[in-house]
């Protein structure tokens, strides 16, 4: 451990995890008064859309990174990770709630969207493998559940491959955007590969050899 | 042949009055009163065009970006002035024209057209340009030809878009010969009786406002009159979600989104979305594709 992690996690210990409920309340809330005051252009539905749901998945990245960040330099942002992880989940919802009910609005041409439409097909598989994340992200369920819930949190994986491939196929023509947002998140998970770290153990370099 | 456009200068709402709706509408903000919800069904009568300022701030122009404020931030760097397009293939008069050869002893008149993106949104825009056909007649149409090819302007140095491949540069478009002579299908030159904007298509775009807004291609330097089917810079980079002929249809969807009904821009963010009407309501053109299976020619 370096002596700057050192420092990092010391000042950390002092700083309490709810805040980031409340920071995290702003955005939407800013955004859809932005829309309603006609300050997010001329397609301000869209607009929300768009934003809110890429917040939502930097925010999912930046939780995913959590685990990454801390192999890598000992700086330790568990404690903040639940509270990362529901902020993100709450973007996605909204994400969802401005296309159902500013973009679509028809209920029929809803449920035709997701069964027809690929990306939202996936967006929506993105989605509903959250929402047991979101659920039993509390003490109780970590009690309730013991072992299993750390399985069941590996949903998150596949959850946000889904969302990032739902980012790329939403744009038309291949777009730099969406591919930088899925290589980042290959990375993350790469990070994860026990390999790396079994090699890492043996000998004795700091960082992984693959991942620089 | 006459041709009596459906709106008229009496059908544009003056920019002044449109300023003051713009006030109202800022002063009501935070009170989504009726008022600020258009009716749901598209009216024939007394459509209103968009302002300027949505028109010139909401663009697909991916040469200048694929951001929809990209073409206004970008676009200024395009070199309009001196201009020229390239006319060749089966005509009596190939050439290089500018933009003024081009243009002269053309008759520019306003037309107010719905114009309806395959992203499911739209606009009404008061374009001003001359007929197509009349460039035709002025270049000489050779008998073999059945097809018109479009391109648009390819500088690398001009547009920041292009440096990455979202699609294959430069642009190309088509129309089959009788699509492209039929009186609704004009060639803009300006829009609200301003020269043509630069995120818009200057100085020269075309306008078919039947067909999703992607087939009336911006900026152009080269009309060609062909034989064969023209390529398609959107077929051919996903020829299952953009066919050839792209007419404005709601029952054939689009494979990513219903084509059934279509958000208006400038409506606000509590309106209803607006159902999508055949041909874009220009049902003029029906007769273009008697016979065709538009399911399957899409």
């Amino acid at each position: 451990m370096t002596e700057f992690a050192r420092t990092v996690n010391g000042a950390l210990r002092r700083v309490p995890a709810w805040p980031l409920y409340i920071i995290g309340a702003v955005p939407p809330a800013w955004l859809f008064y932005q829309g309603v005051a006609g300050n997010l252009g001329v397609d301000p539905v869209k607009e929300m859309e768009h934003q809110i749901g890429l917040l939502g998945l930097q925010v999912l990245l930046a939780t995913l990174a959590v685990t990454p960040l801390f192999k890598l330099t000992r700086i330790n942002l568990v404690k903040f990770r639940r509270a990362m992880g529901l902020v993100g989940f709450f973007y996605i919802v909204c994400h969802l709630a401005v296309w159902l009910f500013l973009d679509v609005q028809i209920w029929s041409q809803i449920w035709a969207d997701i069964v027809k439409r690929p990306y939202i097909t996936i967006g929506m598989g993105a989605f509903v493998l959250l929402i047991p994340l979101a659920v039993t992200s509390n003490d109780w369920s970590m009690r309730k559940l013991r072992k299993s819930w750390k399985t069941v949190h590996k949903l998150f994986y596949p959850a946000i491959i889904l969302g990032g491939v739902h980012f790329f196929m939403l744009r038309k023509g291949i777009q730099l955007e969406p591919v930088l947002y899925l290589l980042g998140i290959v990375l993350l998970l790469g990070l994860r590969l026990p390999f790396l770290w079994r090699r890492r153990a043996r000998s004795g370099q700091t960082i992984p050899r693959e991942a620089t | 042949m006459g041709y009596k456009p459906f709106y008229t200068r009496d059908d544009v709402t003056p920019k002044s009055l449109w300023l003051n709706r713009r006030q109202i509408f800022a002063g009501a903000a935070g009170l989504a009163t009726t008022s600020m919800i258009r009716p749901a069904l598209a009216q024939d009568q007394g459509l209103e065009p968009n302002t300027l300022e949505e028109i010139t701030n909401y663009n697909n122009f991916y040469e200048f970006g694929t951001g929809k404020e990209d073409p206004a931030e970008h676009a200024h760097m395009l070199t309009t002035d001196p201009w020229s397009v390239e006319v060749g293939g089966l005509v009596d008069n190939p050439g290089t024209y500018s933009f003024a050869d081009l243009t002269d002893g053309m008759t520019i008149e306003e037309r107010i057209y719905r114009f309806r993106c395959v992203e499911a949104w739209s606009m009404v825009i008061p374009w001003n340009g001359f007929e197509l056909n009349q460039l035709l007649e002025k270049v000489g149409v050779q008998s073999g030809a059945k097809y018109v090819a479009f391109e648009t302007a390819y500088r690398p140095e001009e547009m920041p878009g292009v440096r990455f491949p979202v699609v294959e540069w430069p642009y190309v478009e088509g129309l089959r010969l009788d699509e492209a002579m039929h009186p609704l299908t004009i060639m803009a030159t300006g829009i609200y009786g301003e020269p043509m904007p630069k995120q818009n298509g200057a100085p020269i775009r075309l306008v078919v406002p039947w067909k999703y807004g992607f087939k009336s291609i911006k900026s152009i330097v080269k009309i060609t009159l062909v034989e064969d089917q023209p390529p398609t810079t959107w077929e051919k980079a996903n020829a299952r979600e953009y066919g050839f002929y792209s007419n404005v249809n709601p029952t054939v969807d689009h494979p990513r989104w219903s084509q059934a009904t279509e958000r208006v821009i400038g409506a606000g963010i509590f309106a209803s979305r607006q159902e999508t009407l055949m041909f874009n309501g220009y049902d003029e053109v029906a007769g273009l594709y008697e016979g065709m299976d538009l399911s399957k020619f899409y």
